[in-house]
């Protein structure tokens, strides 16, 4: 007994060696809350933060004589996340009913969608993290095997000595994405939820705010020697309520099933459920206790049918994929990586960009994709302003570009310029008026400051007549202080080259 | 001797009010003093609530006093069966599950009956969760046919049907999802009318059999359901297997629709078990068609026999699903010893659910789980195809289908114990369920015993007009109604 | 369909959450025993090919737009409820 107990406390240690040994295969079930402002099956509205109970209606409470009606809009957006996620859409769904008892489900059955789901097949492009974070990582398509739509529950609350239940959300629309055993490891979770998200909130469906439960994720884990072809068994981990608690659920769980089998254990087909702030997972139950959900097709509910016009109707309300925008911002307008990575995730904020660069023109595009990363972010940040509410605006922006390009003011300048026109909304060209900051020195002035600096720095002059280019950047200095920050760099440059060739 | 003014035709009281003969004070007043007088011995109603009654009869005269244009159903007292939400009135269900329960909303029905001016009067008993055949399985009390009361009224309807038999109310509405109106009107000796599956909204129907139960009225003449469906049917943006179609004047259509028909008979409902005397009636029945011009065909519908099975399998699966949100967590009855959640879903049902409803949510439960749904809910499924399909090729042939409504009159009560031959009393009716047709069921005479016949005639999807108008052809050259209960 | 189906009604009472007496169990498996017999005659209909009716008629796309009405007020949902504390639908603790 103690030999083996001291065998497996040495293979679990050496498990980390032998990593390479066991591979993961991990599904995902997604389930996302689309924003709708009622709720699937009834027209009471529907939403987080409530009083308790004040969303509710004979529906919602599953009332003796209540029936389900559709919601077209919820229909609306799951098609549109069909689409967005490269699914073949049903032509024909229809519901079913899951029936079990729980006090959070009010009819004791949940109407989803079984053997006709809405949305088959598809697939979810995910990034993994790149060598560098300026370097863009492996990019990879992980399967899908459906998208169904249903209704979500209520929520309990527990007590010392008894539960409460709010049924605020029950009836809320959810779409339940389901991935094929194909996602490898816990970083490839992290970014299929990732491109999820960024997807659904690109589309308008969800803002997947996991904290709000608007998406939430379980997993089924297994792992199996390399080259096996047979899957081992999988357990499914419940709880995963931020989008790192998958990662480290995940990871937690691979490493977990690893130690028990390099123990000479065996896995056992369980349901557990991981601890996000203490990194530690419990069993919830086994499979003994699987249930029977009857599921049969709801009478109350007609079939849904899905003609090419209204695929092509909301096809035509899809925005771009994210990683579609990305390759295209960084082959049209020649950006880097990291600025790609910054503006694309946001839609607003890529819109923004490109309404931008369609008054500036594209030559300006890395300029505008500069400012926008830094300033524009950073004065949003500080002010704690979203994008919608900023004053300042693609026009304000493009002017102040095609202001540093024409020379009219320096590049110092135009921070200035910038978060005047961010803080009020004056137009830059009004900033620069008012404050008189366009670069008006006429040459001779110019000159002067130059023959002046040259005189006040003999130390660098002779640096520069001796070999050393960058010595004249101290006599700039002086030439912009006199200038008050207004001379054009580039003339500066030039006058003083000119004066010490003489 | 002129007939008693709550047994009189809801037609006929309308144009006394209208003409200002009548208030409709008057009128609930009596209703109220005969369901005093009748109802410990009938026993059709579970509640009522006479001062309310009383309040809208008064509100619906002074909208007449003021001149308003009033339809035939304004200040009419007629009571629902109590699966039928009215808000701040309780839905029992006939069920102790559901015996404190007070309806927070109005089912769309109700809503329509209160805007034609109804006065919502009594709650009429019903086998629990409308399932059953006798209203015997109702948790509260045995409701009596007037015609007999040793007798059943039949069910699930029979509180409906045995107050309007007893001159409890001037209309009742009842449910039906295999008969559960036709066959209480075939026992008590009043019209029982189940409109086509998606013509009257179920919104506010306590499930039982979601994809065949059906709200309809109980009369005393066919002119009479013609006034209440006009009142109720109608599409509903709330029920969404309710059917967008137009909804004629069926009052009108009596008039203008004079035939001849083609009448059907289906060889396969004059068999084995049907009661001589009520063949007999119907015998008589057809061959008043005959007279009246009528080509009579005789019709197969051969899965006939399928009916009663397929029914009971699919009923019970949709009952055992419907039936969950009954649990002892939100609204229901809770068992006081419940300890843990489970308690409460296991005791609170096995305290408010009686014998019948466990056994068919058992029976439904079963037919619906692992390993048993292709070989029971599904092959049903598939041979209610078949049955609707029977019908449909009868339909190329002829404009109705002409039968018994129950193989026999009204049996004595606490007779039929064992659940199998209870469920053969809807033999006639189930089919008409599980096809969706509109079926009628009209009174087509007496036993020597003096037990009420009913003649049931079935309809094309949507067409209640022709329905209608060749059950009041019968109807109105007959006056079984008449005759009325002694009590 | 054998002849005498196998009814576990332990098993279907337990997932139907109804807790039977004994003497129910007994008398149940008996009567639905009959009532099953009976149903095994659908086993001589020949249904290849046939389509499954889930509805009385067959219409698609029946929905609502979606516009948000007022439901029940807080005092109406809790109007009939057994137990209730804080707004809410009070049950005997839940362990998962
Ligand atoms: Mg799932
Ligand atoms: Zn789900």
């Amino acid at each position: 007994m103690f030999q083996y107990a001291g065998y497996s406390l040495l293979a679990t240690h050496y498990s980390l060696l032998k990593i390479m040994n066991y591979e993961a295969v991990i599904g995902l079930e997604v389930h996302v809350q689309v924003k709708t402002a009622s709720k699937i099956f009834t027209r009471v509205g529907q939403g987080y933060g409530h009083e308790e109970n004040t969303l509710t209606d004979p529906v919602v409470l599953a009332l003796p004589g209540a029936l389900p009606v559709m919601n077209k809009a919820a229909l609306d957006a799951i098609i549109k996340s069909g689409l967005m996620l490269h699914c073949e859409i049903a032509d024909v769904c229809k519901w079913d009913r899951k029936n079990y008892f729980y006090p959070d489900s009010p009819k004791n059955y949940q109407i989803t969608q079984f053997d006709q789901p809405i949305c088959i097949g598809g697939e979810v492009e995910i990034e993994l993290p790149g060598e560098a974070r300026n370097v863009m990582g492996e990019h990879k398509k992980i399967p899908l095997t459906r998208i169904h739509q249903e209704e979500d529950v209520g929520k309990l609350t527990h007590f010392a000595h008894d539960s409460l239940v709010d049924y605020n959300r029950a009836g809320t629309p959810l779409m339940e994405i389901v991935s094929d055993p194909a996602i490898a490891s816990a970083e490839e979770a992290y970014a299929f939820l990732t491109t999820l998200r960024t997807t659904m909130v690109y589309a308008g469906i969800s803002d997947c705010d996991m904290e709000k439960g608007q998406m939430r994720c379980d997993a089924n884990i297994s792992i199996r020697p390399v080259g096996q072809e047979e899957l081992g068994v999988k357990v499914e981990l419940k709880n995963l309520n931020s989008i790192s608690y998958v990662r480290d659920g995940i990871s937690h769980e691979i490493k977990r099933q690893k130690a028990v089998l390099k123990a000479g254990g065996t896995i056992v087909q369980e349901t557990r459920d991981f601890d996000g702030i203490t990194g530690t997972s419990q069993s919830l139950r086994t499979k003994e206790d699987a249930h029977d959900y009857r599921y049969f097709p709801d009478p109350d509910l007609m079939p849904v049918r899905v003609d090419q016009a209204w695929k092509d109707r909301l096809a035509a309300e899809c925005p771009e994929r994210p990683f579609d925008k990305q390759r295209r911002f960084m082959a049209a307008y020649d950006l880097p990586y990291t600025i790609t990575s910054v503006l694309v995730p946001d839609r607003e904020l890529s819109d923004w960009f490109e309404a931008t660069v369609a008054i500036a023109g594209k030559p300006q595009a890395q300029a505008v994709g500069n400012w926008i990363a830094n300033d524009l972010l950073r004065d949003l940040g500080a002010a704690n302003v979203s994008l919608a509410d900023a004053k300042i605006t693609p026009a304000h922006l493009a002017e102040l570009v095609g202001l540093i390009e024409a020379g009219t003011i320096t590049k110092q300048i135009a921070r200035e310029v910038f978060t005047e026109s961010f803080g009020s909304g004056e137009t830059p060209s009004a900033v620069v008026e008012r404050k008189g900051l366009k670069d008006d020195t006429n040459s001779d002035e110019l000159e002067q400051w130059c023959r002046d600096a040259i005189a006040g720095n003999d130390k660098a002059r002779e640096q520069f007549l001796g070999g050393k280019d960058g010595a004249i950047n101290a006599m700039k200095g002086p030439v912009m202080k006199a200038s008050r920050g207004k001379a054009n760099p580039k003339l500066v440059d030039e006058t003083l080259r000119r004066l010490l060739a003489e | 001797m002129s007939t008693p003014l709550t047994f009189q035709t809801l037609s006929g009281i309308a144009d006394q009010l209208a003409s200002g003969a009548l208030t409709s004070v008057q009128l609930t007043q009596a209703v109220i003093d005969q369901t005093a007088a009748v109802e410990s011995r009938v026993n059709a109603l579970l509640s009522h609530d006479a001062a309310d009654a009383l309040a809208h009869a008064q509100a619906s005269d002074e909208r007449r006093a003021a001149g308003k244009p009033l339809g035939p159903l304004d200040g009419i007292p007629i009571a629902l069966k109590d699966v039928i939400a009215v808000r701040d009135q309780p839905l029992t269900a006939g069920s102790k599950m559901l015996e404190k329960f007070v309806s927070p909303y109005d089912a769309t029905v109700t809503i329509k009956l209160k805007e034609a001016g109804v006065v919502l009067w009594g709650r009429a008993n019903c086998d629990e969760f409308a399932m059953g055949s006798s209203t015997e399985n109702s948790a509260f009390k045995t409701t009596a046919n007037p015609y007999d009361l040793a007798r059943v009224p039949g069910g699930s309807s029979g509180g409906s049907a045995a107050a309007l038999a007893a001159g409890e109310a001037i209309a009742t509405l009842g449910s039906d999802t295999g008969g559960s109106i036709r066959q209480p009107a075939a026992f008590c000796n009043v019209v029982g009318l189940k409109p086509t599956y998606g013509l009257i909204s179920r919104y506010g129907l306590a499930a039982y059999a979601s994809s065949l139960d059906q709200i309809g009225p109980f009369t005393r003449t066919v002119e009479d359901a013609a006034i209440v469906l006009g009142a109720i049917a109608g599409h509903d943006h709330r029920d969404s297997t309710s059917f967008k179609t137009p909804i004629p004047d069926y009052r009108a259509a009596l008039q203008e629709k004079k035939g001849p028909w083609k009448l059907g008979i289906p060889k396969e409902y004059f068999g084995e078990g049907l009661d001589p005397e009520v063949g007999a009636a119907i015998e008589k029945a057809i061959e008043f068609y005959r007279q009246a011009g009528c080509e009579i065909k005789e019709v197969s519908l051969p899965h006939t026999e399928y009916c009663l099975s397929t029914y009971y399998i699919i009923a019970t699966a949709e009952a055992s699903s419907n039936l969950a949100r009954y649990d002892g967590v939100r609204y229901t009855h809770r068992s006081p010893d419940a300890k843990n959640i489970e308690d409460v879903y296991f005791k609170s049902r096995s305290e408010g659910f009686g014998d019948e409803v466990k056994r068919r949510i058992i029976l439904g439960t079963y037919v619906l789980s692992s390993g048993y749904y292709d070989a029971y809910y599904l092959r049903a499924q598939k041979v209610r195809t078949l049955i609707r399909q029977d019908f449909l090729k009868a339909y190329e042939e002829v404009d109705a289908i002409l039968t018994p409504t129950t193989p026999t009159p009204a049996f004595k009560i606490g007779e039929t114990t064992d659940p199998l031959s209870m469920y053969l009393q809807d033999i006639y009716t189930v089919g008409v369920n599980l096809a969706g047709l509109p079926g009628i069921s009209v009174p087509a005479g007496f036993t020597d015993e003096g037990l009420p016949i009913g003649m049931q005639l079935i309809g094309q999807p949507y067409q209640e007009s022709d329905l209608l108008a060749i059950a009041h052809t019968y109807d109105s050259a007959h006056d079984w109604s008449g005759r009325l209960p002694e009590l | 369909m054998s002849n005498t189906p196998d009814l576990n009604i332990d098993r279907v009472a337990e997932l139907a959450r109804i807790a039977l007496t004994p003497e129910e169990k007994t008398a149940y498996a008996a009567q639905l025993g009959e009532v099953l017999k009976h149903v095994e005659q659908l086993k001589q209909v020949n249904v290849d090919g046939v389509e499954p009716t889930a509805h009385a008629f067959s219409v698609e796309n029946v929905w609502a737009d979606d516009v948000a009405q007022t439901g029940l007020s807080a005092e109406d949902a809790l109007r009939n409820a057994p137990a209730q504390r804080q707004g809410m639908i009070a049950v005997p603790k839940v362990v998962d």
